[in-house]
């Protein structure tokens, strides 16, 4: 074993025993396990609300589309500011509603909105699907640090088991309450971590920022720009959008806002969670130093870049300490992905069919999922998926889709009927699994269309098909006679 | 909404529509592709327009809403 290897061996056994601790006097029920009974505080929301922002998507994916792709990886940038100035707006309603009905999930906020359970249920399924490709994401950056911090000594395949078995001991011994005090020691760690290499890369290489963009624009013309076809400022645009209304419709996004003790902490974050994005710049600078120094990784291969860069430039036992920091960004929100899924799949799915199962039945179901979903998200991490932006666009088209049926709930009077939204979901889903299953584009299905319409991400051209679907069958579905004698769903 | 809140536009704005127009990698801002720097500024302006916001929404001193003393 060298250096490496132990510094981050040493740091997943630190969050293990953090989730121990934190675990320690607080009795888990399921209000406990799933939301931390409501008693965050201003600090752990931050850090939970903030989680996506520092993730392995970041940390290697940004920095992998900033090697791979140059400006595209610009959009992680945009969609998350977008998403926490709307925060303003959107939780604090979200947030007093979901407390005076003393709701667990998001799933329970579509059924007790709509007053339909199936729709709880169908919401479930969607949130399941969207977060497997966002688990994968994490299982396949933990291969990448194990394998590369072992100096080829690990396999990949066996790095990928390592990692889903730490994750998965991690949430089955503490659910949210050690996730949270990890995130805090995560963000912490990779803060410096990122900021350091995004500072010191540039400054070795080139010395400073304006060199080693020059001297990029110089040997690759146009990479710094969106092109006028493919990845243009068409698909920027549509990809951002998409993404920022999507951004607090995960269903792990849901409880972390759930854990809240204020409504006022989303308004103030919403100016402070900006701000702290704008460290994902230095997660760029580290892809962008790789290009000319690590040359000739394709495909998902630009995943490694800041690593391989790192290796190149570092002692193995700083290596250490850049993958301990990437361990760490994928094994939190690798488990706070693990419990959403596993409650999601116990608590609105089975108990809705199964209404008459006890909640330490529930309970027992949720931690005996936890190693079927880990045992899932493996089988396709070995089955060649995309680079791990690709990973997260793919979760994002289908988990935006919920987002035209909470917005029109929280109107004061809705205009969608229950079988509109349900309709509305269907349509967004099928669609973005039909497309991403045959890669057909929809410059294809629609050809009279521009062909620029092609750039406009498949996920946003299924969101307005899902508008429109959603207002159709709400139109058929209204109830004419009765409108006007029953309250709205509100 | 509050008319001040009217003003969360401009980022949406400038970066939904004026990427657009700032598409270009010369010049560069403090060592950054100019389309970069672009979505940065925004990204600022936003976050100063969000504060602007919080501070001067009444909804933020309500005392029944006080928010303790645990800070971001």
């Amino acid at each position: 074993m060298n250096a490496a290897l132990l510094v981050i061996g040493l740091t997943a056994l630190g969050a293990l025993a953090l989730g121990l601790a934190a675990h320690r006097g607080v009795r888990m029920t399921l209000e406990q396990w799933t939301v931390a009974g409501r008693g965050f505080g201003g600090l752990l929301v931050f850090l939970l609300t903030a989680g996506e922002i520092y993730t392995t998507f970041t940390f290697l994916g940004g920095s992998g589309w900033a090697y791979g792709r140059g400006a595209p990886t610009f959009y992680i940038l945009a969609y998350g500011s977008l998403a926490y100035f709307m925060s303003y707006w959107l939780l604090p309603p979200i947030w007093r509603y979901a407390k005076r009905e003393r709701l667990l999930s998001q799933p329970h906020f579509f059924s007790r909105k709509y007053d339909s359970p199936w729709l709880g249920v169908l919401v479930a399924t969607v949130g399941v699907v969207a977060l497997v490709p966002y688990l994968v994401l994490q299982f396949q950056g933990l291969g990448i640090i194990v394998s590369i911090a072992s100096y080829g000594s690990i396999s990949p395949t066996v790095a990928i088991w390592i990692g889903a078995a730490t994750v998965t001991i991690y949430v089955m011994i503490s659910g949210m309450h050690g996730v949270a005090w990890n995130a805090a020691v995560k963000d912490a760690l990779i803060l410096v971590v990122v900021v350091f290499l995004g500072v010191y890369l540039p400054v070795h290489y080139y010395g400073g920022f304006g060199g080693m963009f020059r001297a990029i624009d110089a040997a690759k013309p146009g990479f710094l720009a969106f092109k006028p076809t493919g990845q243009s400022v068409l698909w920027f645009q549509s990809t951002v959008l998409l993404t920022a209304l999507g951004f607090f419709m995960w269903p792990q996004m849901f409880s972390a806002v759930l854990t809240s003790k204020h409504e006022q902490t989303f308004r103030r974050n919403a100016a402070l969670l900006p701000l702290y994005q704008l460290i994902l710049l230095f997660a760029f600078f580290c892809g962008f130093a790789a290009i000319l120094q690590v040359p000739g990784l394709t495909g998902t291969q630009a995943d490694q870049a800041l690593l391989r860069l790192s290796v190149q430039t570092f002692d193995p036992w700083f290596v250490g300490v850049i993958g301990a920091a990437g361990v760490m960004t994928a094994l939190v929100p690798g488990s706070i992905i693990l419990v959403s899924a596993a409650t999601l799949l116990a608590n609105d799915v089975l108990r809705p069919l199964r209404p008459e199962l006890s909640d330490s039945v529930i309970a027992l179901t949720m931690r005996g999922l936890v190693p079927l979903i880990a045992l899932l998200a493996v089988y396709f991490t070995l089955n060649n998926p995309p680079t791990l932006v690709a990973l997260l666009l793919m979760g994002y088209a289908f988990i935006t889709q919920l987002f035209p049926a909470v917005l029109c709930s929280l109107l004061p009077r809705n205009p969608i009927t229950k079988y509109g939204a349900a309709a509305g979901i269907v349509v967004g889903v099928v669609v973005v699994a039909f497309v991403t299953e045959t890669k057909v584009g929809f410059a294809d299905m629609l050809p009279f269309l521009p062909a620029r319409v092609g750039d406009v991400n498949v996920g946003f051209a299924a969101l307005i098909l899902n508008v429109v679907a959603a207002a159709l069958v709400s139109w058929a579905t209204r109830p004419a006679a009765v409108a006007a004698a029953s309250p709205s769903s509100n | 909404m509050r008319l001040a809140h009217w003003l969360v536009a401009l980022p949406f704005l400038g970066i939904l529509v004026g990427t657009a127009f700032a598409n270009q990698v010369e010049p560069l801002v403090l060592g950054m592709p100019f389309v970069l720097a672009w979505i940065v500024g925004w990204v600022v302006v936003g976050a100063a327009v969000m504060a602007f916001i919080y501070t001067t929404d009444p909804i933020n001193s309500a005392p029944n809403n006080e928010d303790g003393g645990d800070r971001s």
